[in-house]
């Protein structure tokens, strides 16, 4: 899959507290939207440190259908 | 196509009301808005019914027959709309376009939603289906979620700061505080505001609109039969529905709404005036930063600054554009599918100088713009004394 293979740029963030029924027990998790090295935009899950607009960051992993980034390795 | 009146409005309270269903409070709003219009229900010829949810939230579907019947109206066409949150807006614009068509005389739009019968993580699930369910809402996005990733890229471009988003909350809460109908009456401060329970980063609970119940209604006829009903009937002089992306991925620039500009600038030149002609507006704050960027998108700020206008008091009470004077979606309350319609019967409110400790001293002229999801649905009306 196309992100798999490209890293991306954090367009935007939020951090999610009250959550949806499905995900109660995730919360708080930290969503973005970025844009891939392609220009593609995805929305997706932000594992580990919490990143901002501009922060480098790359594919992780697909989990329940939910795609993954973090901060890329070497800061932003 | 022909000039069309509002000539009659009826409005619930709106809040948390574990008595009533959502048949009842669309039937007292129905009522109050046909005794109002001095009409008689055998002259109603079509019914329009906003509702977003109805469905998901009370199980009950086939809402449009179901409640004309409640109003004694059966017989005549009786239709749900549904466009997320500008649901009441848009059923509006269906009433409108068959009135200026000449199809019927006399029709009633109603909206309604009954919505706090249900647990919070709920209505944010059932609210979010208003979403893209492929993509942002599957990764785990709500409503708040995807306003918060909207204020976070409004902040980051024209340096919004969370005290602007605040003033928003504060002013709204000020207006609704003299609302009789309105959910929320409390008075808060900026220190409060921006102390609110986190419910997406930067958005707190003060940032977010109300889970209500409520009902709205307005009677629309021909303008040259407006006489027949009222004394003071109210122009429909400008109006514009439009639609956008869904998903906020899929758009260039998450800081605007293509939809509520596009529906703003055909509602002007329709009515023959510009922004700085608008003497008051209804906005559609279903979170504090939707107010700041309906006021850009609406020419009535330039692009990027609407926190300082904010902040600045231009759109409280003794502004230069007083907005949402009936204390708005913060504070009167966001029944959804009621919610346009409530926007329109507020305006006219106003201009007929019925609006008690809300009323303002420039009132001839006020526009209302309704919005669907994060975007892709908006209606703008403008409604002007005759």
């Amino acid at each position: 899959m196309t992100h798999q293979k490209s890293g991306a740029l954090v367009y935007t963030e939020t951090v999610v507290y009250s959550a949806p029924e499905a995900f109660v027990n995730d919360a708080p998790y930290q969503m973005a939207i970025v844009i891939r090295d392609d220009g593609s935009r995805l929305t997706c899950r932000i594992a580990g440190d919490r990143v901002a607009i501009d922060d480098r960051v790359e594919f992780v992993e697909m989990r329940d259908g939910i795609p993954y980034y973090r901060k890329a390795a070497g800061g932003n | 196509m022909r000039p069309v009146a509002v000539i009659g409005i009826g409005k619930t309270a709106f809040g948390a009301f574990p008595d009533r269903d959502l048949k009842s409070l669309a039937v007292e709003a129905g009522q109050k808005c046909i005794q109002d219009g001095h009409v008689k229900p055998s002259q109603i010829e079509a019914f329009y019914l906003g509702n977003f949810a109805g469905p998901s939230f009370t199980g009950q579907n086939h809402l449009a027959p179901y409640v004309a019947a409640g109003l004694g109206i059966t017989g005549i066409p009786a239709t749900r709309i549904e466009d997320a949150c500008a649901s009441g807006g848009s059923a509006f614009m269906h009433a409108y376009s068959a009135v200026a068509a000449g199809i019927y005389d006399v029709v009633l739009v109603s909206g309604v939603e009954k919505m706090t019968s249900q647990p919070t993580p709920r209505v944010a699930e059932i609210l979010a289906g208003a979403g893209d369910l492929s993509g942002e809402i599957k990764v785990g996005g709500t409503f708040p979620a995807l306003f918060a990733m909207i204020a976070r890229r409004h902040m980051h471009q024209y340096g919004t700061k969370k005290e602007e988003l605040a003033a928003v909350a504060v002013k709204n809460h000020a207006n609704g505080a003299r609302n009789p109908l309105a959910q929320m009456r409390k008075l808060i401060t900026i220190e409060q505001a921006l102390k609110g329970k986190p419910v997406a980063d930067p958005l707190n609970l003060y940032d977010c609109s109300l889970v209500s119940d409520g009902a709205a209604a307005v009677l629309l006829a021909p303008l040259e039969r407006a006489s027949e009903f009222t004394s003071k009937p109210v122009l429909v002089a400008g109006i514009s529905q439009t639609s956008d992306l869904l998903a906020l991925e899929e758009k260039p620039d998450i800081t605007t709404f293509p939809a509520v500009k596009r529906a703003g600038e055909k509602a002007y030149r329709m009515a023959g005036v510009g922004p700085a002609d608008i003497e008051f507006a209804e906005l559609h704050d279903c979170f504090t930063i939707a107010e700041i960027i309906a006021l850009e998108d609406l020419g009535f700020c330039k692009k990027g600054e609407g926190g300082p206008f904010s902040a600045a008091g231009c759109t409280a009470r003794e502004g230069t554009k007083p907005t949402n004077p009936s204390g708005g979606l913060k504070a009167k309350g966001h029944p959804v599918g009621a919610t346009g319609v409530a926007q329109i019967a507020d305006v006219v409110s106003q201009i007929r100088g019925e609006a008690g400790d809300m009323q303002l001293p420039r009132h001839s002229m006020g526009l209302a713009q309704n919005l669907g999801g994060s975007g892709a649905t908006a209606v703008v009306t403008i409604l002007k004394a005759i």
